[in-house]
């Protein structure tokens, strides 16, 4: 018997790492040989990528909120899309206009202007993110696991109310600051547009900068021990509460400058847009491991990936079903994400 | 027994009861009368706790005066209305109860019981397969006269429920294949997953001709009539036929102002479902669902079989969703890809957690009070102070920050559900005991958090 399940136990090893490439190359491989034939080059499947990977990013910065907090707490802070929209909107709706920026604004003042609202953007979605952790989570904490659920659903209710407010119930258009669609460079046909370079110079130096905290730090360390083991994290000296509060708002600084992004490149915004940008990042923050930051960013990109395909290939509406189609096949494949490690919970 | 008279308990009754006497009375519209013998259920209930005989007195009283109630009240009533909705309603949430109270699955897509159990409703009640059977006459099979000469699909309401319940126990059963690995929020994303890919098939299932499908397509085409297609998308398919079963409504189809025949069917359901729920919870099968709940790993090695015992919970909350679906559709008389969305799943998983997990008063509870939030309060708060107060202000913008801000409150002042389950109560003091209160989210000893740069 022991060589028995020895074999099954090698086969679902191999079931785990293989089949979870094999599903994640379906798209690729079949629309790449579709390219090849139908136009001789891989062109159109590389521009599928690049804005793949630049949409991706914007999904990485909330996903990275879902993942610190579900590390820390294990909750699914269903509130997190909403206060990304928040940063969207007190960026556009009401910096830009306050400071005037417009399109006709100077190369170096735009500049300026734009990193002074993504530090606000940023400051006041972490803020917000930290309230909310006070006023819904703290005092749920050793009430049953799923109350918290419900008072972040209740929460994001108020919150995109006060998008209603706010702007309206319907999308508002943006000042074009940046011009996305322009073209930057052209690589083998290969479209980099400053949309692109406008997402990832964002989103890289932003991850860099969280992961050094996290595992250098002397905060990061006590965010990592209470993450372990809260009760022995308290015992060793770390203020627990704090280091809640810390996590919240670094998943809210990351939400803000997601909402500033996603304003410049979309160049609109909606009370609503953070609830399906919500859903997709937890999705991501899922495929990638929850808890990993690394998992997160990684399965961000790929979500991105897939929909910007699906939506050139197969038509919008069909890539909600996709992506979440893939998203259980992942879970079928590799239960516990693409990058975290086998826990009991999720063995 | 004597009832238990301590202070405490005297003091819960003295809350409890008026609060449920006013909330029956001023809010729903229920009659004043009524209103009072179920505060004095109520206070049966808490005052005799353990007492066999006046429990069951109680639920015969109680059944009795359910039947009642429609008699009672205006048969196109504001009480009617939401009393049947509330009743359609707490079937999905009790339904629910099943897979996240007892066998401890969050279920974030159950939305897709509701929207598989309307589509059937839509499929085989409506003249949607319009070039269905011989000719294109339609099919028909234990309906009304007048529905018999209509085109498309018309079966009596019960086959379609039965059509439901097959249709959703499948599907509940293969959403819960791919779950079986996993554990705790795993299985949410997963199951939620499955719901917004159901949700995106209705929505565009207009795209889906029957006649494409490889292998069946021209068998399915043959049944369904030429051109049939999945669903009608976001045009929604209407109108659904009403509910037709003869001894009721005086052998006629029922009506959309005479909500009485409406509101016994949907008691009807209730206290199947309810009956389902009290056996099903104290059978063999309910154990093995708690002690799945309480700690997979110990349920595993005492012998509960995971993957049937799972599979059931999915398959049997499942059908529940669809019963009450088939119900929803012909209410309404329409199946519309629009209602299916994520906002529903945690609609009803709201009423399960509002209420208490796992307890089956509680859950009826919570599907009174959020159905009343919901379409009622909400409405209200729009419409009413307009009038009281002749004020020119819009309260229609703030409906969704309202809700929420319920939401937070009741969980709040209440985390563990309005009635919480007794297991689960005796669990929570325990924990007060051992200084559990003190830990983030309860004991894990797992890394579930890292960062390598």
């Amino acid at each position: 018997m022991p060589i028995r399940a020895n074999t099954r136990d090698r086969l679902r090893t191999y079931i785990g790492q293989y089949g979870l490439i094999a599903v994640l190359l379906i798209m690729p491989v079949v629309f790449g040989i579709h390219d090849l034939v139908e136009d001789g080059n891989l062109t159109r499947l590389g521009n599928n990528f690049v804005a793949g990977i630049s949409n991706g990013a914007i999904w990485a910065l909330i996903a990275l909120g879902y993942t610190l907090v579900y590390g820390i707490i294990e909750l699914i802070n269903f509130a997190h899309g909403e206060v990304f929209m928040i940063g969207s909107l007190i960026s556009a709706a009401w910096f830009w206009g306050t400071i005037g920026l417009t399109e006709e604004t100077a190369l170096i003042a735009l500049i300026l202007g734009l990193l002074a609202s993504l530090v606000v953007a940023m400051l006041a979605s972490g803020a917000l993110n930290v309230m909310i952790e006070r006023v819904a989570y703290r005092p749920l904490r050793g009430a049953p696991k799923l109350a918290p659920l419900i008072t972040a659903v209740g929460m994001s209710f108020i919150l995109q109310n006060v998008g209603i407010l706010w702007i309206g119930g319907s999308p508002e258009g943006v000042p074009q600051l940046v011009n996305p669609q322009k073209d930057l460079f052209d690589i083998g046909g290969v479209v980099i547009n400053q949309g692109d370079l406008l997402a990832l110079g964002t989103t890289i130096p932003l991850v860099l900068l969280l992961t050094t905290f996290i595992s250098q730090s002397r905060m990061g360390r006590a965010m990592r021990a209470t993450a372990q083991d809260p009760e022995a994290a308290r015992l060793m000296g770390i203020n627990v509460d704090t280091t809640i509060s810390l996590t919240f708002l670094l998943g809210g600084l990351m939400a803000g400058a997601a909402g500033l992004v996603y304003a410049l490149y979309q160049t609109s915004i909606w009370y609503f847009q953070g609830f399906q940008a919500g859903l997709i990042a937890f999705t991501a923050a899922v495929m990638g491991g929850i808890g990993n930051l690394q998992g997160a960013v990684l399965g961000g990109f790929i979500i991105g990936i897939i929909q910007q395909t699906s939506d050139n290939r197969i038509g919008g509406e069909w890539t909600p079903a996709i992506v979440f189609a893939y998203l259980v096949l992942i879970m079928v494949f590799r239960p516990q994400g693409l990058l975290g490690e086998e826990t009991r919970e999720a063995g | 027994m004597t009832p238990k008279t301590d202070r405490r308990t005297l003091l819960m009754v003295g809350i409890a009861v008026p609060i449920i006497v006013l909330f029956a009375t001023a809010l729903l519209g229920m009659n004043l009368f009524m209103a009072i013998v179920l505060g004095l259920f109520l206070a049966a209930r808490m005052l005799f706790p353990d007492d066999r005989r006046a429990t069951v007195a109680v639920i015969v009283l109680a059944i009795l005066w359910a039947v009642a109630l429609p008699f009672v009240h205006d048969e196109g009533g504001e009480f009617m209305s939401i009393g049947t909705l509330i009743l359609a309603y707490a079937v999905m949430a009790l339904g629910l109860n099943i897979i996240v109270g007892y066998a401890g699955l969050l279920d974030l897509g159950y939305v897709a019981f509701f929207a598989l159990g309307a589509l059937t409703a839509g499929w085989f009640m409506s003249d949607f397969f319009s070039n269905a059977g011989k000719g294109g006459d339609g099919i028909h099979f234990g309906v009304s006269e007048q529905a018999s000469g209509l085109f498309g699909i018309h079966f009596n309401f019960l086959i379609v429920v039965v059509i439901a319940i097959v249709v959703c126990t499948i599907a509940g059963m293969l959403i819960g294949l791919p779950t079986l690995r996993l554990r705790g929020d795993y299985i949410a994303i997963v199951t939620l997953a499955f719901g917004e890919i159901i949700g995106r098939i209705v929505i565009n299932g207009d795209q889906l001709h029957f006649g494409d499908a490889p292998l069946v397509g021209g068998g399915l085409e043959k049944v369904f009539g030429e051109g049939a297609v999945f669903s009608a998308g976001r045009e929604g398919i209407t109108p659904i036929d009403k509910i037709y079963l003869p001894p009721l409504n005086g052998g006629e189809p029922f009506l959309s102002l005479n909500l009485r025949p409406w509101f016994l069917v949907a008691l009807a359901m209730v206290l199947i479902v309810l009956f389902v729920n009290y056996r099903l919870r104290d059978s063999r099968l309910g154990r093995a669902w708690i002690a799945l709940r309480e700690d997979e790993v110990a349920a595993a090695s005492m012998g509960v079989p995971l993957v049937r015992t799972k599979l059931l919970a999915y398959g049997t909350g499942a059908a529940f969703g669809g019963i009450s679906g088939v119900f929803l559709a012909s209410r309404l008389s329409v199946v519309n890809a629009d209602q299916f969305q994520f906002f529903f799943s945690i609609f009803i998983l709201a009423m399960v957690i509002l209420g208490g997990l796992g307890s089956i008063e509680g859950v009826l509870i919570g599907a009174g009070v959020l159905v009343y939030l919901n379409f009622k309060f909400i409405p209200d708060v729009n419409e009413k102070p307009r009038e009281w107060f002749d004020l020119d202000l819009d309260l229609s913008e703030l409906s969704a920050g309202i809700y929420g801000f319920l939401l937070v409150i009741m969980m709040l002042l209440r985390p563990q559900g309005l009635i919480p389950e007794r297991r689960r109560k005796m669990e929570l003091v325990e924990h007060v005991g051992t200084g559990q209160t003190s830990g983030v989210g309860g004991p894990s000893d797992d890394t579930l958090y890292e960062a390598r740069a």
